[in-house]
């Protein structure tokens, strides 16, 4: 029945249904697609119809009667504007509207590829997604050809309706049935070449933006479903912290309140209310242990990572050295919309719904808590207010379904603002030594070495803790930058870690965030000491044209070397990854050294192609703002044990007083594949703050952030 | 239990809750008003920012006791009808949302900033104080400029 429709690298298969229903594989990797085997789903009969729930790992369409082309997106959309990039693949290659275009985000699932991470949810859809609605496009002309009785290649397709020469016209949805019955299309299933692209590559509102300003636009805490009654849980003062003794007797007696429960993080109190929640809270008399890094401050972090820097290999003969030491504190993620989870557990079920970048391993970590088959658990995915990595961690949905189950009620799980900066998860905190060696003029041999923070799991191991994905193992042991973005003779580096009982998580860039920015400071110091210009430097020893490309356009539109009044300076710097490079010139007003102010930034990016300028261009705002934000100001202290800030009071992520008063993006203009984007912006703007921190105050930043 | 009635995006409502339940509680957990988000319950991200007799406040610190009998504004009942309101109007034209879960009090904020201040300079606009993670804030300053040439 299904069959191979695609030479190319896109397998689609026809799906068994009364409606149009077309579906591509995703596998881990794009390219993995090729060759699949048909799966049970292809076998079916047409009248075992529906692919509802039966996804797996299939990236569906569907059209229906109501002329909505429905695509269930295996990826959460957490403010990095996926489901309208898809949306506007989807709009591209079927001629539909984008409005009659729906991109809800597909439950987990139990096969295939559903991780929202690595800045690849673009460039892992953008074949399948286009190679989908063309297959759809093509069935839905053949079908309107045979209705008319013309000849299907002089049919053309616009907003969501296929029209005739002669000016009759149908809907899609009216032709959805009939399309389900088309096997071999008369025209074309084949993408439209990019030259003849419409929708990718415009510049294109959010599919959702009108329901995020009139409030309509739903997270987690929002819901109402199951009757589920809000929660929070009492935590300890430090991190890890465990209870000895609770007395309940205050907070149960109080009005609103439903139970009281123990649960591995401390005391969960279920409520009518949040209000009711938060005051039993507050009422409950706990008795804490101090958790395992109770004796431990900043100071003593700092040392021991320095001392898990392992040593710089021998120097070049003859060579001079530019040197430097650098340290990054932890850093929250701390996503607008705090963790929120509603657990409904019943003992031979269980359903759950929040915002989740890993719901695959979500689904199998709260089955494996609950004690259910993972085939009894059902994961809701939910738009998540902000993720920046810790949404790949489902801790709090673990202790939802674990108080859901002791109370034997539905829950929602909120944790507050202080249990989200104070429990973690952080980015961790590294230390890292660079020496740049040159002769001649040249840099002949560059060694970055660094530790970082390792999670260690003292006793309930990774899964009650929450999951670590891929990502954050990679998080956990960074190895030092070899992509060789300079020619700077021999590369070499190490790395080392110091474990400790912290719950860490990748945080937007993961290693490059820090490993990048250092490095590229280094470079700007080595450019001094060779008495060169930080730009002409780089363009000099990149090597790759891109990224020339990239440093030349910041440094064209963004007056590279105009003058400035004392205190001010540019500072510019560049980073590669994903398949994307980006470069970054910002200039600083640092007349105040301890109030420094980002007064401009231009950036300049190649992506391949740009699904959606727009969206890109947020993308890169956003990062820009990160990078100020972990640059200057914003950051972790650890002070015996207990994270030392609580809300936004003191982690002092920047504010509209902190951005930029001039921003501007440039995108090279490119018809390669897309590359990675989410993520990409971050180094480049951290080591572009820093450079220019460093050249409006004459000083070389090591440790950050730098108002601390 | 006392009960406490005020006027909530121009409907009467009665609400029963103890008297120093925060608004933005009873918003969201009573009546089911969830456009107002919780980001810190301490006044500090301003991601519940609503308005009260048309002046700007954080509904988490704002408790129930002190809006009996008063007009409370949040997101919902900003446009009319289909219409959106001129802020809203300007923040879907600049696409200033991401994840958009401060933008709720991002716009209620840059209302009460207009309605007082018509013509924002930039310094007025940096006083703004409510937190974007995303990072969205250039767009809402060239958002604000917008609404406020629009008028």
């Amino acid at each position: 029945m299904a069959r191979q429709l695609s030479r190319r690298k896109f397998v689609v298969y026809s799906l068994a249904a009364s409606t149009l229903t077309v579906a591509a594989p995703l596998g881990c990797d794009p390219s993995t697609a090729e060759g699949i085997e048909p799966t049970a789903a292809d076998r079916r009969r047409p009248s075992d119809v529906l692919v509802t729930g039966t996804d797996e790992e299939m990236l569906v369409l569907e059209v229906t009667a109501a002329n909505k082309v429905v695509v269930r997106l295996p990826r959460v959309e957490v403010g990095q504007g996926v489901t309208t990039a898809v949306a506007m693949m989807i709009a591209e290659e079927l001629d539909a509207r984008l409005v009659d275009v729906d991109i809800p985000l597909a439950e987990a699932r139990t096969k295939g590829n559903q991780y929202t991470g690595g800045s690849n949810s673009v460039s892992s859809l953008y074949g399948p997604a286009r190679q989908l609605a063309a297959t759809a496009r093509a069935k839905l002309v053949t079908a309107a050809a045979r209705r008319w009785h013309v000849p299907a290649r002089s049919l053309r397709t616009r907003d969501t309706r296929v029209i005739a020469p002669d000016g009759r016209s149908a809907t899609f949805g009216s032709l959805t049935a009939s399309a389900a019955r088309i096997h071999r299309p008369s025209v074309s299933s084949r993408p439209k070449p990019a030259s003849r692209h419409r929708v990718i590559g415009r510049p294109t509102t959010r599919i959702d933006a009108r329901d995020i300003v009139t409030g309509k636009a739903t997270y987690a805490g929002d819901l109402t479903v199951a009757g589920a009654k809000p929660t929070v849980v009492a935590r300890p003062p430090t991190l890890g912290g465990t209870v000895v003794s609770v007395d309940d007797r205050a907070a149960r007696a109080m009005p609103g309140v439903h139970a009281v429960v123990k649960v591995a993080g401390g005391v969960a109190v279920v409520a009518d209310s949040f209000h009711h929640a938060f005051k039993a809270r507050d009422a409950l008399r706990i008795t804490w242990a101090p958790g395992p890094l109770a004796s431990l401050s900043d100071a003593a972090i700092r040392s021991r990572l320095r001392a898990a820097v392992p040593r710089l290999g021998t120097a070049p003969r003859g060579s001079a050295q530019t040197e430097g030491e650098f340290e990054f504190a932890f850093v929250s993620h701390a996503p607008m919309e705090v963790l929120t989870a509603v657990a409904d557990v019943r003992p031979g079920r269980a359903e759950i719904w929040f915002s989740s970048q890993t719901p695959m391993d979500a689904r199998d970590s709260i089955a494996a808590a609950v004690g259910l088959p993972t085939s009894k658990v059902r994961v809701h995915v939910m738009r998540g207010g902000g993720s920046f990595g810790r949404r790949l961690n489902y801790d709090a949905a673990i202790e939802a379904a674990l108080i859901s189950k002791a109370a034997r009620r539905p829950v929602k799980l909120m944790w507050s603002r202080a249990d989200d900066i104070r429990h973690g998860r952080m980015r961790p905190a590294s230390h890292h030594r660079i020496r740049a060696s040159h002769a001649r003029g040249r840099v002949v041999a560059f060694a970055h070495s660094m530790a970082s923070v390792s999670e260690a799991y003292p006793e309930s191991g990774a899964t009650a803790q929450g999951g670590v994905t891929p990502a954050v193992a990679r998080a956990a042991n960074p190895l030092p930058s070899d992509s060789g973005l300079y020619n700077f003779g021999r590369l070499s580096g190490n790395s080392g870690s110091v474990e400790l009982a912290i719950p860490l998580g990748a945080w937007r860039s993961v290693d490059s965030g820090t490993m990048r920015t250092a490095e590229e400071i280094v470079v700007d110091e080595v450019a001094r000491s060779l008495g060169r210009d930080p730009v002409a430097f780089r363009r000099t020893t990149l090597r790759n044209k891109s990224v020339k490309a990239v440093l030349d356009k910041v440094a064209t539109t963004g007056h590279w070397g105009r003058p400035l009044p004392a205190g001010q300076a540019q500072g510019v710097a560049v980073h590669e990854e994903y398949g994307s490079c980006v470069a970054c010139l910002v200039e600083v007003n640092a007349t105040d050294p301890k109030n420094p102010r980002v007064t401009r930034a231009v950036v300049a990016a190649d992506v391949g192609t740009a699904v959606n300028p727009r969206g890109l261009e947020a993308q890169l705002m956003g990062t820009v703002i990160d990078g100020i934000s972990t640059v200057l100001q914003a950051g972790l202290h650890i002070d015996r044990g207990t994270v030392r800030e609580s809300s936004y009071a003191d982690f002092h992520y920047a504010r509209q007083r902190h951005a930029p008063l001039h921003f501007e993006v440039h995108l090279i203009p490119s018809r390669r594949e897309p590359g990675g984007a989410g993520e990409l912006g971050v180094p480049a703007a951290a080591g572009a703050v820093a450079n220019a921190y460093a050249r409006a105050t004459g000083t070389k930043p090591r440790r950050f952030p730098l108002t601390f | 239990m006392p009960s406490y009635s005020f006027v909530l995006n121009g409907k009467p409502v009665t609400v029963e809750a103890p008297a120093d339940m925060p608004l933005l509680w009873v918003l969201r957990d009573l009546l089911n008003v969830t456009g107002p988000k919780y980001g810190c319950g301490v006044g500090v991200c301003r991601a519940c920012t609503s308005h009260l007799d048309g002046g700007e406040i954080q509904p988490c610190v704002v408790p129930v006791a002190d809006c009996a009998g008063r007009r409370v504004t949040t997101i919902e009942g900003l446009a009319d009808g289909d219409t959106l309101h001129p802020v809203q109007q300007a923040w879907l034209d600049c696409d200033v949302a991401q994840c958009g879960f401060c933008q709720p009090g991002q716009i209620m904020a840059a209302v009460a900033l207009l309605k007082k201040t018509p013509r924002p300079t930039d310094a007025a606009i940096d006083r703004i104080e409510n937190v974007c993670r995303c990072g969205t804030y250039s767009r809402i300053r060239e958002a604000i400029k917008k609404a406020s040439a629009d008028g």
